[in-house]
């Protein structure tokens, strides 16, 4: 769990974003549908995006989670996504956020410079009511750079 | 969600003995439609049988003739994988068209193919590609089985284990997907295979996804877009809801059809 082992009993039926939020206290991962299609809910899951909300916790039994509040270095500093959201205004009310930095960060590790027909299209499961996506797609852009030029 | 009991099988043989063991069970593959059924109590099953740790299912290989792939791959595997890209690119494509990366990264083909969901993708590469559909008991063609809407030719507790999809001389798939899920409105696939060729369409039939004699005769004597032209399907036989009536179901599987046999010519 974002680096460290998490041993817990749950019921069967924990989804596990109900146990991220509720269980170790880690309200990063939003919830804004029942339906798995907003996206809010996006952690990693041994380094694959995934749905938390359409997940059981026991399928994650044994398996690395890295969650938004994973990505924050030591010493409190962004990770290069998250700045690159909070410099080109990729968020308004913030409840998508997480999720589209989650999503983002499965982009690049599959396209280190993708164009924005390919962000566009990663983001597909990620609703935003608020940014109309713009300014969304312009900030993976620059965060996927900042990552190559970081390395 | 109703509480249920979660079991993990470690081996196809001991997923099929603790389904006959327990009361009311499900198999649980990646749960993408399965856990999103039971969080609004549409399903509610006692038991479910968690078939992610059996690495039997999981694998994805071709020979000269067939590409198998094992139940458990997810979508975002069959779309990465360069021994699908090299054998049959249309299904790749198929697969990173589903959903969301996100749905991809969980949702697995056996899934999808048990699910039987009428505007799911998979069943049409199945049907079109003349695929076996392969369980812990026997081998199911693919005429014979997709029955109906969720319908299959599965008995209760019968594991998918693998499907093995002949290898087309050409093949394509084109979706026009409904723009808020993303399943198909209408898909076809068309592939041409040495003993003729095959049209399935999804999304669309009132009964689930079904082949198209009329143009597979006509693709059979010519394979071009316009030899399907003046072509058609019966609107009686296709769904109408909210996203489509049948007649716009209808002139769009000619449509789409003629864009799938133009993409698997180029
Ligand atoms: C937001 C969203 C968008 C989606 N968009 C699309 C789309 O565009 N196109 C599309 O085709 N699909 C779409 N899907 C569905 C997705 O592809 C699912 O992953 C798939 O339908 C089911 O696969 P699963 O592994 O998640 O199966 P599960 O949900 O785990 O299981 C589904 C059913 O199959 C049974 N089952 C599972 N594995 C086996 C097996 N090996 N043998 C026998 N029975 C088995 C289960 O018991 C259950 O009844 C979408 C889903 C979501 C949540
Ligand atoms: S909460 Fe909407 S997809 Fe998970
Ligand atoms: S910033 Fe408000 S939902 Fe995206």
């Amino acid at each position: 769990m974002n680096g460290r082992h998490v041993d817990a009993t749950v019921p069967a039926r924990t989804l596990l974003v109900d146990f991220l939020r509720d269980t170790l206290g880690l309200t990063g991962a939003h919830i804004g549908c029942d339906t798995a299609q907003c996206g809010a809910c996006t952690v990693h899951l041994d380094g694959r995006a995934v749905k938390s909300c359409n997940l059981l916790a026991v399928q994650a039994d044994g398996a690395s989670v890295v969650t938004i509040e994973g990505l924050t270095a030591a010493d409190g500093a962004m990770h290069p996504m998250q700045a690159a959201f909070r410099d080109h205004h990729g968020l308004q009310c913030g409840y998508c956020t997480p999720g589209m930095v989650m999503s983002a960060l499965d982009l690049v590790r599959r396209d280190p410079a993708p164009t924005r027909d390919h962000i566009r299209e990663a983001l597909e499961g990620n609703l935003c009511r608020c940014t109309g996506y713009q300014n969304i797609v312009a900030a993976v852009e620059a965060g996927a750079q900042a990552m190559r030029t970081a390395g | 969600m109703y509480a249920f009991e979660h079991l993990r099988a470690t081996d196809p043989a001991d997923a099929v003995a603790k389904f006959s063991q327990a009361d009311d069970a499900r198999y649980l593959a990646g749960g993408q439609t399965l856990l999103a059924a039971m969080k609004l109590r549409l399903a509610a099953p006692a038991c479910l049988i968690d078939l992610q740790r059996i690495a039997a299912l999981r694998g994805i290989a071709a020979d000269t003739a067939a590409l198998t792939v094992g139940a458990m791959a997810t979508h975002a595997e069959v779309a990465a994988s360069p021994v699908v890209c090299d054998t049959i690119p249309a299904l790749a494509k198929l697969a990173a068209g589903i959903g969301d990366p996100m749905v991809r990264n969980v949702g697995t083909l056996g899934g999808s193919v048990a699910n039987d969901d009428p505007a799911a993708d998979y069943p049409a590469a199945v049907l079109a590609l003349d695929a076996a559909v392969h369980t812990d008991r026997r081998v199911i063609a693919a005429d014979a089985f997709f029955t109906g809407l969720y319908e299959t030719a599965l008995a209760p507790g019968e594991l998918i284990t693998a499907v093995r999809f002949p290898i087309p001389q050409q093949a394509a798939y084109v979706k026009f997907p409904n723009p808020a899920s993303r399943y198909a409105l209408v898909g076809v696939f068309v592939a041409r295979h040495a003993a003729g060729v095959r049209v399935a369409v999804t999304g669309a039939g009132a009964s689930g996804v079904f082949r198209v004699p009329a143009f597979e005769a006509a693709l059979a004597a010519r394979f071009a877009p316009d030899a399907i032209d003046g072509l058609g399907v019966d609107p009686a036989a296709l769904a109408s809801d909210l996203h489509a009536s049948a007649e716009y179901r209808a002139h769009l599987v000619g449509v789409i059809a003629r864009r799938a046999v133009a993409a698997a010519l180029a």
